[in-house]
């Protein structure tokens, strides 16, 4: 049967189920109590999916517009390198980026109201889902051109290293981002002048629809990676805790001035490429393998095991984050929309200053 | 650090090159401003490919003068991420024609950051490449995109044509608060000129009337405004007073000097050394003739580069560009 990375991935035929990372966690290298923390991770990966399966219910009811790229089954990789940021790092991401919004702390009702195309939005209206931007968070997009943030991020670490700040600037982009020349070039400038970037790869195994053998020689993408001089490892990216311990090792060594690091990680999406695709080019068997992986199903089925999970929490923890989904609609659609005649604001900063 | 590099740019000087100017402008940004930086290809050791950034390492260091890999959209990409975090990098490309490896982070990201956000962030980069023909550099060395790049919004596009505007063309680019393209002909290079001591900045949102006159405006830019010059200097002969505009700035365009100048002259001749189809001198046609028209007493002409990739051979490269006999004759049509 046709399942996971092994066997898409050449010369991997021993894999049914994602391939385990090297030296995957088994503790959370957390100050927090492990309860209090995986609770937490819990609610973040469950505020992404249910924030999504809202998006897609309103995309159906034509109330939200555009592409819309599902994140569904990739929510512990955004959720898991967050823990290892914190207030002074960037975060550049893609076009696949609600999560990674809602990780680093966008409120949702401003991630929502953007994809409403509000006022209120975070991006005020421009971006839509594609663009999500927060500058006070340095949460630098929403980048929909495949690759086209890895330079930003190596910029944007520049800027910190010439300033000796000790900063970290975290990239997230696909394994199709990884065929882009913009990649390689970026690579190689990061490790040739020692950027503290954190480059994390979401290898989902398709790059819209192309599988990853299909579009890479040699998929081995860590492997590659590390041929740019830079620390490198693949990572099970359906396990928010190994996705976190791994987060934790690269940014420390990062910001010890190491230079750059990346992680592969290896997870899946559940859904579609975007609303529009019909997904023909994979299996529903091999959907549903993966689904066996679900990292939030994972977290709580390992926190019931430990005992730290009830029914009654979990229902808790759902119908709160079921809420708060509701209050961000529900300020949405009564937020504002632009007046046409302010169509050629924010074009240029000079405008800004007088506008005519 | 060298002196032997430092160039003769002091007003008490005779004369100073456009190279010379552009390094000047670039010394005095670096020395001024601790945020900013040169980066690009060959700038350091090289002492840049056309030498405008000779010395510059020597005297700033390699970290502010950064000789980076032959990767446009890397570098460029990570100027536009250094300019977002409160830097001010100035940014070489080699030339025009190798500013395509970099299009995507110029358009994608340089130019749409600011609107895609929502006004939240902004991108203070200066991006400088060679452009035009000329040189017998064949056809990719030799082109000029500039009316590309004006084409899009929230880039502001420049091209200085006198050692005054390429001595201070960089400050004035340094305080715009959006990215800038500063389009540097090659022909220029070696071109010597006055500095004017009265000069002290650049006026980016004025074209500059570079001679007056009263029968035809001609419009011009980058390169093409000395053969402009020239042209007006033998139509002088002619007893054809010709008043010929410098555009300076690309994007936005300065249409109030130029159709002002119509109004008075009646007659317009169009020089651009882009091809001329959806060439910017079919943009300044389009607004004189919407702003214009009734003032207008001929059709006006255009002088462009001839629709070929710019050929080597010289015969070939010569007939291909702009030259001041065309617009020579050119002005006659209009004025006869």
């Amino acid at each position: 049967m046709a399942t996971a990375h092994g066997d898409t991935s050449a010369g991997t035929p021993q894999a049914k189920g994602p391939r385990r990372a090297r030296g995957t966690a088994t503790a959370t290298p957390s100050r927090t109590p492990a309860s209090a923390h995986d609770l937490d991770l819990l609610r973040q990966m469950l505020l992404i999916r249910r924030f999504e399966e809202r998006c897609v219910e309103l995309y159906s009811a034509a109330a939200i517009r555009g592409f819309v790229h599902l994140y569904i089954g990739e929510e512990a990789v955004a959720v898991g390198v967050h823990q290892a940021l914190d207030e002074r790092d960037a975060v550049v991401s893609t076009y696949r980026e609600h999560g990674h919004a809602l990780a680093r702390g966008v409120p949702p009702e401003a991630v929502m109201a953007e994809m409403y195309g509000k006022t209120t939005g975070c991006s005020h209206g421009r971006g839509g889902s594609m663009h999500l931007f927060d500058a006070a968070r340095r949460f630098y997009g929403g980048n929909a051109i495949v690759g086209g943030g890895l330079p930003l991020a190596a910029g944007l670490a520049l800027a910190d290293r010439m300033r000796g700040e000790s900063r970290v600037t975290c990239c997230f982009f696909g394994d199709g981002a990884f065929a882009e020349g913009e990649f390689h070039e970026t690579a190689n400038l990061a490790a040739l002048w020692g950027l503290p970037v954190l480059f994390v790869c979401e290898n989902n195994l398709y790059a819209m629809g192309t599988a990853l053998v299909r579009e890479h020689a040699q998929t081995d993408l860590a492997m590659r990676a590390a041929s740019y001089g830079m620390a490198a490892w693949a990572v099970d990216g359906m396990d928010v805790h190994a996705v976190e311990k791994a987060a934790r090792g690269a940014v420390e060594s990062v910001r010890a001035g190491n230079g750059p690091h990346f992680l592969e990680m290896r997870t899946y999406r559940f859904r579609a490429h975007s609303m529009y695709d019909p997904d023909r080019y994979r299996s529903k068997g091999e959907i549903e393998e993966w689904k066996r992986h679900d990292p939030v199903t994972g977290l709580a089925d390992g926190m019931r095991a430990s005992g730290l999970l009830d029914d009654a929490a979990m229902e808790a923890l759902d119908h709160a984050v079921m809420e708060e989904i509701d209050r961000a609609v529900q300020t949405a659609e009564g937020a504002p929309e632009e007046a046409a005649e302010d169509l050629l604001l924010h074009v240029t900063g000079r405008h800004e200053e007088a506008p005519s | 650090m060298s002196t032997r590099t430092r160039p003769r740019a002091h007003p008490d000087d005779a004369t100073t090159t456009y190279r010379e100017a552009l390094r000047e402008g670039l010394r005095e940004a670096l020395t001024s401003d601790d945020r900013v930086f040169l980066m690009g290809e060959d700038v350091g050791r090289y002492g840049g490919c056309f030498g405008v950034s000779l010395g510059l390492l020597e005297e700033f260091g390699p970290e502010r003068v950064r000789d980076t890999p032959l990767s446009e959209s890397a570098f460029v990409g990570a100027g536009i991420g250094a300019a977002l975090a409160g830097m001010r990098p100035v940014v070489e490309i080699m030339t025009v024609n190798f500013s395509l490896l970099a299009l995507d982070q110029i358009l994608n990201n340089a130019a749409t950051l600011r609107h895609m956000s929502g006004g939240q962030l902004g991108v203070p980069l200066v991006i400088r490449m060679t452009t035009g023909a000329g040189r017998q550099l064949a056809a990719q060395h030799s082109h000029s995109l500039e009316g590309w790049y004006a084409h899009i919004p929230g880039l502001r596009v420049l091209a200085p044509a006198t050692v005054d505007d390429a001595r201070h063309v960089l400050a004035a680019a340094l305080a715009d608060p959006d990215p800038v393209l500063l389009f540097e002909h090659g022909s220029l290079y070696n071109a010597a000129g006055m500095l004017d001591p009265a000069v002290h900045d650049v006026d980016l949102d004025s074209a500059a009337v570079r001679r007056e006159g009263a029968d035809v405006t001609v419009v011009a830019y980058g390169g093409c405004v000395s053969k402009a010059l020239e042209a007006a200097e033998a139509l002088a002969e002619e007893g054809i007073s010709a008043e010929v505009i410098d555009l300076r700035t690309l994007r936005p365009l300065d249409d109030a000097t130029v159709v002002g100048s119509v109004r008075r002259t009646h007659r317009a001749v169009l020089v651009d050394e882009g091809w001329r189809s959806g060439s910017l001198s079919a943009e300044i046609e389009s607004r004189i003739c919407e702003q214009a028209f009734f003032d207008l007493d001929a059709p006006v002409e255009r002088v462009c580069s001839a629709e070929v990739p710019i050929p080597y051979a010289r015969r070939l490269e010569e007939a291909a560009l702009p030259q001041p006999a065309g617009i020579v004759a050119a002005a006659r049509r209009v004025v006869s």
